[in-house]
């Protein structure tokens, strides 16, 4: 299963080749022309059978949210950055693999008898964190792993309830998923699809592409936090598993275009596909950068509902992924007829 | 004024500017410019000339709120689109682009002078269920604050001053435009209340060599307020900085000379809190000499914004001479 390869290689930002090198093997031969610019975003431009004359990009990211070796402390312990947006409490004790040769490892911790009443209603820092790889000392760690190695979570794809399943990253090779398969079509028009770098640490791979693009209209495929769990007020939630892709009307970041969203709503109805809308406006992907990169563009982002987000251990449903992909599809299928009322 | 009124009091909220699109184009047929539009709908209105690119951006959008989810009884939640200030939102109305009116309420449980967040307020639209509600609000319709428009003499107070009087100001100034040394553009600009979006892609197409912003500022002559050397009715403030632009000195001195030499009068602005396009205009691209003439207003971001018609005309003014004649170089 794509998602499972995907999800389960690591390509925490700026350190995207695993990904990347994946991603040009399976679907290169589908592409008309395929670019790898400087900072490492992938471009597949897919000639159209009836082109707009319009840009159209089509854009995921490839990485995920980790950490990063900063140093070797001399009984051989690692200690680490995060990269990306990281919660501190869902650190410890996960188990991590570093460096390009997948060292295996855990986040460690005193155990509990040991600690104060104090240390144990505190959260633990990340800067008080270190990973144990099991070495003796210093000299016995540096064979294995050095300063600026990355470390992703080790955490497979596993099947959970239903169409449920948990897996690590699906924020965002859910949307990369989905676009190396919407690449085996041809459609009316022209398409770029464009796997990003960068985005977890500011959105610095769409930045430049925006500029090398410029595209008329840009699809933002991602993953966005679903928060349909105990506790939550209903009108909190966010977004919730099971209820389809989401449809973003404004987040932080971005101000989706509202002709191009209704556009996408018409054809969701039209094909009976479920969707929601996602009820906060925090979070922000590389919508922004597209939005008012170069001369400006319109954007519109597509998300899988997904819990846990930048963990281990996200939660998502496959019936939303199946219905994401149906609709995207189906955009994609009749965006050459979109127009947006020009003022003359 | 009757064309302020008219402006202040249609609703357009940042996203949602087509409303005042269509005021512009009729007020500006006739005019010899071309009309056309970009992918973040800004409105470009080009007075081509053989001379440096003068670009000035007023922005068109206001501050508002966003329906994000209807509950079973019918009460809509929301999202602030833009700096809305949850007190002075309290109790207001807002109206919804197809009219419908609602009050902003807050969970009657929750002690406000603690905790008044958006997440517990919400909006009565007097609807008695969710299929009711969704009859007239449904998830991504934005609505702006109600806020009648007065005239008092020289004053005038209204909702969206800022910046349908920034609107307000250019429709004029390029009514008024007779020869320029310049390369005009007068750009109507979008989403400037959520990060100054619609002026920075807009720039980018243009590459001016000067870019002015348009648009209100705040005034520090109200009773025990922040020190703020601006009063209303002393004229067109001359932006000096804000928290987005140090604005450029040869921009800043030719606007005083062009008002001195015009007996405008004016002010200087130093803003200490808040930004405007001049800020994205600045460095977009090769970036551009940058400058900003601003209208002084009391109660920014609040229903009653309030401002002195003399200003305006100062400000109507100190465009259109600026146009008229090149005090850069």
């Amino acid at each position: 299963m794509l998602l499972k390869k995907l999800t389960e290689l690591n390509g925490v930002s700026g350190n995207e080749n695993a990904v990347s090198n994946f991603i040009l093997s399976e679907i290169s031969k589908y592409a008309d022309e395929i670019t790898k610019d400087t900072l490492g975003n992938l471009i597949f431009y897919k000639k159209g059978k009836n082109p707009s004359g319009k840009t159209v990009g089509v854009f995921a990211h490839m990485d995920e949210v980790g950490l990063i070796a900063t140093s070797i402390t001399d009984d051989g312990y690692i200690k680490f950055s995060q990269v990306g947006g990281l919660d501190d409490r869902i650190l410890l004790t996960q188990r991590v693999s570093v460096g390009d040769n997948a060292i295996k490892g855990i986040i460690g911790i005193k155990a509990v008898h040991l600690q104060t009443k104090d240390e144990r209603k505190r959260v633990v820092k990340t800067e008080d964190m270190y990973i144990d790889i099991g070495a003796e000392n210093k000299e016995e760690a540096l064979k294995f792993v050095q300063k600026g190695d990355y470390i992703s979570f080790d955490s497979g794809f596993v099947s959970l309830y239903g169409s449920r399943i948990k897996a690590k990253a699906l924020d965002d090779r859910v949307g990369c998923a989905i676009m190396m398969d919407l690449i085996k079509n041809t459609y009316d028009e022209d398409i770029y699809f464009c796997f990003t770098v960068q985005e977890e640490t500011g959105l610095r791979g769409a930045s430049v592409l925006s500029r090398r693009l410029n595209p008329d209209i840009s699809f933002v495929l991602e993953s966005t936090t679903a928060s349909d769990t105990a506790f939550s007020p209903k009108h909190l939630y966010s977004t919730s598993l099971g209820g389809g892709p989401v449809l973003t009307n404004m987040d932080r970041g971005a101000y989706s275009d509202k002709k191009l969203n209704e556009f996408v709503l018409g054809i969701a109805k039209e094909n009976n596909i479920k969707y929601q809308y996602k009820l906060s406006a925090n979070g922000g992907n590389d919508a922004r950068a597209l939005q008012t990169g170069a001369s400006g563009s319109r954007v519109c982002s597509i998300s899988l509902p997904c819990r846990y987000i930048h963990s281990p251990v996200c939660v998502a449903d496959m019936e939303d992924f199946d219905s994401m992909k149906a609709l995207i599809h189906n955009v994609l299928c009749k965006i050459n007829t979109f127009s947006a009322t020009e003022v003359k | 004024m009757e064309l302020l009124k008219k402006l202040t009091q249609k609703s357009a909220v940042s996203g949602s500017e087509e409303n005042i699109y269509e005021i512009i184009k009729s007020e500006l047929d006739g005019c010899d410019v071309s009309i056309n539009a970009d992918n973040l709908s800004n409105i470009i209105v080009h007075k081509k000339g053989g001379g440096k690119k003068l670009m000035f951006s007023a922005h068109t959008d206001e501050i508002g709120i966003m329906a994000n989810y209807i509950d079973d009884n019918g009460f809509v939640r929301f999202a602030t689109v833009g700096g809305v200030d949850v007190y002075s939102s309290l109790y207001q109305r807002v109206v919804f682009q197809n009219g419908t009116v609602g009050t902003v309420c807050f969970e009657n449980k929750t002690d406000i002078k603690k905790d008044l967040k958006i997440q517990n307020m919400y909006i009565d639209i007097g609807a008695n269920s969710k299929e009711d509600a969704l009859k007239l609000v449904k998830p991504g319709d934005t609505a702006a604050f109600e806020g009648d428009f007065c005239l008092r003499e020289n004053t005038v107070v209204s909702k969206a001053l800022d910046n349908r009087v920034g609107v307000y100001i250019l429709i004029n100034a390029i009514k008024a435009l007779k020869a320029s040394p310049f390369d005009l553009y007068f750009v109507f600009s979008s989403q400037e209340e959520i990060g100054l979006r619609g002026a920075r892609t807009a720039a980018y197409n243009i590459e001016p060599d000067v870019a002015i912003a348009v648009d209100v500022t705040s005034s520090g002559d109200t009773p025990n307020c922040e020190t703020l050397d601006i009063k209303l009715g002393l004229g067109a403030a001359i932006k000096i900085m804000d928290k987005s632009v140090i604005c450029d000195k040869t921009v800043r001195d030719a606007l005083e000379n062009c008002a001195k030499e015009n007996n405008i009068p004016y002010q200087f602005e130093i803003l200490t809190f808040g930004g405007t396009d001049a800020g994205a205009m600045q460095t977009v691209k090769s970036g551009a000499l940058t400058g900003a003439v601003s209208l002084p207003i009391r109660y920014v971001h609040t229903p009653c914004e309030t401002a002195n018609i003399n200003d305006i005309k100062a400000c109507i003014n100190l465009i259109s001479k600026f146009c008229a004649k090149d005090f850069i170089f």
